[in-house]
């Protein structure tokens, strides 16, 4: 499953990035923000016009990104 | 004598550096710009409990020292050295969040790295105990092979402890080189950043907390409903207050200035001088003070919305929107600044990474309803505008400046929408942003941003709009005119505005206008006090004596209600909306985009655009017969 289809509230492990779907600064400001393989990751929020971007529990950190970013992002949700 | 020893504050944005730098200098700083870019450069005075001096300087934000913003930039510079007209720092003071220690950690490690004395504040230890996090001070510091001080900024704990530490590091020191540069940050990031984890977990016990109180915050306040419908009420509470609030100090400071200008006129005789002063200085420059509550306020609840964490809520609600345009919810921060004042506004562009991003930003800024519009605005409607209702409780007046500012913002979005496909065009670098959690304001840390801000208002006010007063004054004051002929006409001024007026004619500008054109570049609301000027010069006082009486706004309004037709007056509305921004907003551009190229082509546009406005206004208007 991929990040942006997680449901919300869901804790899940990152799999796995795939940095290459990703423009450069993207790819570093998405490192930076803590993002690794191995992080557990929990959608918050969705924005309210068109659902997009969306807020999402990275560590102890909430970051905010789009659809198509997380997109990018192969998660696996982790049981309750 | 050589100069204090400057340390500098680093650290991760969202960390609380500014308070803490705040509560290390109090209000002893002093905020200028570095050469040749516009980062501000902040630095304060502080002392040691031993009595020594040192200079503290904070640096701009950022994740690492591979920098993606110009701001990023500047960080990285200082601490090698290589940022010129500074020093190079003699320890470093880093901050870190201790609820987000995994990630601010990586940068510290980063930091520690460069091989300078290091001191760590360990800063907000009081909500990461509310969080059920207990952190071993010791242990990170044995870790991290530095001094690591627990310390709550806002509330001013832990300061002692750490002047203390930092007496200790400089103390041991004289300036050290870096000790090999560039190479030290290539080290991957996410190396480090597992490292960071580790140590992070090694040092962090963790009891079930009550945490997510600022999640039960974004519950309400990202609602997909009650969101946007607060963030409405929010803006418009804070719109409200910069007319309700702003009343009462603005007519005490129009009373201060004509009691001045009074004291004037009965002290010193008649003459040049005495009218230089009461007309050209105390009423241009009183003109243009009195807009100093509205400022003020509109800046309160700036500096409140960004430091209580909800400014980048916002941004993440409106990234959708933004999107359409072409731009990201990172724009949205610096526009909604610009109604407030363009010039820090384009300056908060420099968080945007994307340059198309941010280059697209600082051309439609100018376009949001700055507040030096609003004088002329509220003249202008005031005089020309019926004050009767079109529904109950709906002002006639009321709608039209609520129309004017939605024109603007209407008029940034396309523009940005068209500016992205045309000159700007590129792909967009998407949304991404740290969304820190919410936090009490400390009313100190608002005072000092909100004093900073008053005196940068005020030295402008001294400087930039008094000597265009003045200039304006002495111009349209001589030579004077032989009887029979108007002054504003015959006037240096008059002949300079008779030729502009042969290009503002086709779409309904009359002549005092085409005057007050000219002076309004300097600053928007000196277009008031120009038209003041102009119709008191003319009002018969040959050489505009005794005018100061008759300028009061009200005495300008009934004048303009018998000289304009209302076309004029809308279209005259209209050319501001779109056109004359003032010099200070044209040299930041010039300053943030390297080069003339740039606010060249913003000033282009936007008069074309402003003369289309106001033309189309004009000739509709009065093909309408109103």
């Amino acid at each position: 499953m991929r990040l942006d289809q997680l449901p919300l509230n869901r804790p899940a492990r990152v799999l796995a990035i795939a940095w290459g779907e990703l423009a450069d600064t993207a790819a570093r400001r998405l490192r930076e923000l803590g993002l690794d393989e191995g992080v557990t990751v929990e959608a918050l929020h969705v924005a309210p016009f068109g659902k997009d971007p969306i807020a999402c529990r990275v560590g102890r950190m909430t970051v905010a990104l789009r659809r198509a970013q997380a997109h990018a992002i192969s998660v696996e949700a982790l049981a309750a | 004598m050589n100069p204090a020893p400057m340390v500098a504050l680093v650290g991760n944005p969202n960390a609380g550096k500014s308070a803490l730098f705040n509560a290390l200098t109090g209000a002893r700083q002093k905020v200028g710009n570095y050469p040749g870019v516009t980062v501000e450069r902040k630095a304060g005075r502080m002392s040691l409990p031993d009595g020594r001096p040192i200079e503290l300087i904070d640096l701009p934000g950022t994740y690492s020292l591979d920098p993606a913003s110009p701001d990023e930039q500047v960080t990285r510079d200082v601490l090698f050295g290589k940022q010129e007209g500074e020093r190079l720092p003699q320890a470093i003071l880093i901050v870190v969040d201790a609820t987000n220690l995994d990630n601010h950690l990586r940068f510290a490690l980063q930091l520690i790295r460069l091989g300078l004395p290091v001191v760590v504040a360990l800063n907000m230890i009081d909500m990461a105990e509310r969080d059920g996090l207990t952190i071993d001070a010791a242990r990170l510091s044995a870790e991290l092979g530095v001094p690591v001080i627990p310390t709550v900024a806002v509330r001013k704990r832990g300061i002692d402890e750490l002047k203390a530490a930092m007496a200790a590091l400089i103390a041991d020191s004289g300036v050290r080189r870096i000790a090999a540069g560039p190479g030290l940050v290539q080290e991957d990031i996410v190396v480090l950043q597992r490292r960071a984890r580790a140590i992070a977990i090694g040092a962090t016990r963790q009891e079930q907390g009550a945490r997510r109180w600022s999640h039960r915050i974004d519950a309400v306040a990202l609602h997909p409903v009650g969101g946007p419908l607060l963030m409405a009420a929010i803006l418009f509470v804070m719109f409200q207050a910069v007319f309700a609030w702003a009343q009462a100090p603005m007519d005490a400071i129009t009373a201060l200035f004509d009691a001045i200008g009074r004291w004037v006129q009965t002290t010193l005789p008649g003459g040049f001088l005495r009218n230089l002063l009461t007309e050209g200085v105390i009423k241009g420059t009183g003109a243009v003070v009195v807009f100093l509550p509205q400022i003020l306020i509109l800046f309160f609840f700036i500096l409140l919305l960004e430091a209580t964490g909800y400014m980048v809520r916002a941004a993440f609600m409106m990234d959708r929107v933004m999107a359409r345009v072409g731009l990201s919810g990172r724009a949205f921060i610096p526009l909604l600044s610009s109604f407030a004042c363009a010039v820090p506004g384009i300056m908060a562009t420099r968080t945007i990474d994307d340059p198309k991003d941010r280059l697209t930003t600082i051309l439609i800024a100018p376009l949001t309803t700055c507040s030096a519009r609003l004088p002329v605005y509220t003249l202008i409607i005031g005089a020309c505008i019926p004050a009767r209702h079109v529904l109950p409780g709906i002002g006639l007046q009321g709608l039209v400046l609520f129309a004017l500012y939605l024109l603007g913002t209407m008029g940034a979005l396309v523009a940005a929408w068209v500016l992205r496909r045309t000159v700007t065009k590129g792909p967009s670098q998407g949304f991404m942003m740290e969304m820190p959690r919410y936090q009490m304001p400390s009313l100190r840390d608002v005072g000092l941003g909100l004093w900073t801000r008053c005196l940068i208002f005020l030295k402008r006010a001294g400087t930039i709009i008094l000597l265009s007063n003045v200039i304006l004054w002495v111009l349209a004051s001589y030579p004077v005119a032989p009887a029979g002929q108007k002054q504003t006409e015959y006037s240096i001024a008059g002949r300079i505005a008779s030729v502009i007026e042969v290009v503002v004619k086709p779409i309904g500008f009359n002549h005092n206008i085409a005057l007050a054109l000219p002076p309004a570049m300097a600053a928007r609301e000196v277009a008031v006090s120009a038209l003041a000027t102009t119709y008191a010069i003319d009002a018969g006082d040959s050489a505009g004596n005794d005018a100061a009486e008759a300028k009061t706004d009200q005495a300008l309004g009934s004048k303009l209600k018998l000289d304009w037709p209302l076309p004029t007056a809308l279209a005259f509305l209209m050319w501001f909306v779109f056109a004359p921004q003032c010099l200070s907003t044209i040299a930041v551009t010039r300053r943030e985009t390297n080069g003339w190229k740039w606010p060249a082509f913003m000033v282009s546009y936007l008069f074309v655009l402003a003369y289309v406005a106001a033309g189309a206004t004009f000739w509709i208007a009065t093909w309408a017969g109103l």
